[in-house]
């Protein structure tokens, strides 16, 4: 009798737990729905007033003008353009780290860089942004006579360092994972270490490693701080590297606050947004086909 | 004699694995390496091919000798070793990779390019390890999707394509079902005629079906080495025949 009453509770209380679990989980899904819809319904108006292609292939960005004009396509090459620039940057060093990390460096400096990594992933980006500012810009305006050193450079430069960690971390977790018996074949069969390690053990984390670099992207892209800071903030498109942008994430944060309430300015913000969500949205979902991909068939025939 | 080990000694760190282990390898001849799991068959066996020189803070004392030269002098290099003696490990490990690029791997690695060759020399390792019939229509595809008695046999076959002299096996089929377990032996029995084979089990049938001579270890010492006849019917030692009887172990 005692026995059956004890077996109750404890169904009752796994039930419960189980019931916790899912309402946290619901909820948390349920806020990132609404944000996404509030996102959604504030920016889709502003298509009553302009078409999608102007407001996404117009050259002029000038909000405030009467009548105004909401082409962000300025906004979106900025944003491409510091995006890709800091992924020159930062897949190199990002996966060169990695492999460093978990192939070849001794354990005790292997502790160190990763500790490093770990620091550079906690710093704030207002950090970043403000050394950009300060010791970046005047260096880069002395150094190649520039009007000003807020700019791309400056801006992908800056990026890049907010990347890396992420690159880094993942690419080395994913080497990390490789099996240890692809190694030992691969030694058996008369290979040195760095054999090993280009031909085994980095396309056996391929996709941990393209997984790694979207990643970086997406970090990249959806950047604001930085890019507000040190990007110069010109909206329009630029002819040279050394030139400023505004990227889409910067104009959001800098205009939100003087667009007036439900106005068409407020909208074309709002409607920036939905761009940017997309962008990332599509940055992660090929990040994660890559990776279901590669966990099915393996490097296949790589 | 291809290799003999004179002496030896193996330290994992302060823990030592083998000792004054003394014994000889017949070229062209089957040596199985048989004792309780963790009496160091496994040790000796990646020492033969300097395997041990992956794990850090290991130790060897004595002399193994390939063709009479001592594998561990100062310089002599590990990668060309292992190119002679080729390695088969416990679970099959094909690379995530296609079955024709499991093969080549080594012989690309030695400066092989000509597609003609390689494309001879995947053949010839396939057909050499039996497994030629039953892949030839899906080189191109990953070995992952064989099962794993084809992927023990591809992993013979890549050893293979190195031309190595001797072959080190270790428990090559403790993860197969019977009948894969059954292709293997019959290959190694073929293979033999070509290759010195030096194999760990830890079926004393497998022992005593596929090899001419046996040593059995028994917490890194070398007990008794004979001819496996000798070993499974009239052993000198005690605690071998106890071993093999099923006394212990
Ligand atoms: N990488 C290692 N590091 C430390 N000790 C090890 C390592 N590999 C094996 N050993 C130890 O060495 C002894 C022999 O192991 P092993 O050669 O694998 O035995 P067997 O193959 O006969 O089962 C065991 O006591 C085992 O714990
Ligand atoms: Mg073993």
């Amino acid at each position: 009798m005692n026995n059956l009453k004890q077996t109750l509770t404890r169904h009752l209380r796994e039930i419960m737990i189980r019931k916790l679990f899912a309402f946290f989980a619901v909820l948390s899904v349920l806020l990132l729905g609404l944000i996404v819809l509030f996102l959604f319904r504030e920016g889709l108006p502003l298509f009553k007033e302009i078409p999608v292609s102007r407001f996404l292939l117009g050259s002029a960005w000038y909000p405030t003008y009467d009548p105004p004009e909401y082409g962000i396509w300025p906004l979106i090459v900025g944003s491409l353009i510091v995006t890709m620039f800091s992924c020159l940057i930062a897949v190199p060093f990002g996966i060169l780290s990695a492999i460093y990390i978990s192939e070849i460096a001794p354990a005790r400096i292997r502790e160190i860089l990763k500790s490093v990594i770990e620091l550079l992933a906690g710093l704030p980006s207002v950090v970043l942004g403000f050394f950009g500012m300060v010791v970046l810009a005047p260096w880069l305006q002395e150094t190649f006579d520039l009007p000003t050193g807020l700019n791309i450079v400056n801006a992908s430069l800056m990026l890049a360092v907010m990347a890396i960690p992420t690159i880094s971390s993942i690419s080395e977790d994913a080497l990390y994972a490789v099996p240890r018996e692809f190694k030992e074949a691969s030694y058996a069969l008369g290979a040195t270490k760095y054999e090993t390690i280009i031909k085994v053990a980095v396309p056996a984390a391929f996709s941990g490693i393209s997984t790694a670099v979207i990643l970086g992207m997406a970090r990249a892209i959806g950047e604001t701080m930085v890019v507000l800071m040190v990007a110069g903030g010109a909206a329009a498109i630029p002819r040279g590297i050394f030139d400023s942008v505004r990227p889409m994430t910067a104009s959001i944060a800098a205009e939100m606050g003087e667009a007036p309430f439900r106005s068409g300015h407020y909208h074309a913000l709002f409607a920036t947004g939905i761009v940017l969500f997309l962008i990332t949205l599509a940055f992660n979902l090929i990040a994660d086909q890559l990776s279901a991909k590669f966990k099915k068939e393996g490097c296949g025939t790589l | 004699m291809i290799i003999t080990t004179q002496n030896v000694n193996f330290f994992y760190g302060a823990c030592q694995a083998l000792s004054n282990v003394t014994l000889d390898f017949e070229k062209n001849r089957v040596t199985a390496l048989i004792g309780p799991s963790g009496c160091g068959k496994s040790t000796l066996l990646r020492l033969l091919n300097r395997m041990n020189d992956l794990i850090d803070g290991t130790r060897v004392e004595g002399e193994i000798l390939f063709e009479g030269r001592n594998i561990y002098a100062p310089d002599v290099d590990p990668v060309e070793i292992r190119q002679r003696i080729g390695m088969v490990f416990q679970k099959p490990n094909p690379f995530p990779k296609s079955i024709v690029s499991n093969i080549t791997f080594a012989p690309r690695l030695s400066g092989v390019r000509d597609g003609g060759e390689l494309d001879a020399l995947v053949e010839e390792s396939l057909k050499q390890a039996v497994l030629w019939d039953e892949v030839k229509d899906i080189l191109d595809k990953s070995a992952m999707n064989l099962s794993g008695g084809q992927q023990q046999r591809l992993c013979i076959a890549r050893a293979l394509a190195m031309k190595p002299d001797v072959l080190l096996m270790d428990e090559p089929t403790s993860a197969l079902d019977p009948i894969s377990t059954a292709k293997i032996e019959e290959l190694i029995d073929t293979l033999k005629k070509r290759y010195t084979i030096i194999i760990v089990t830890h079926n004393m049938q497998q022992a005593a079906r596929v090899s001419e001579f046996t040593g059995f270890f028994y917490l890194g010492k070398l007990i008794e080495f004979s001819s496996t006849d000798k070993i499974f019917t009239n052993p000198d030692v005690k605690q071998t025949e106890d071993y093999i009887t099923g006394r212990f172990g």
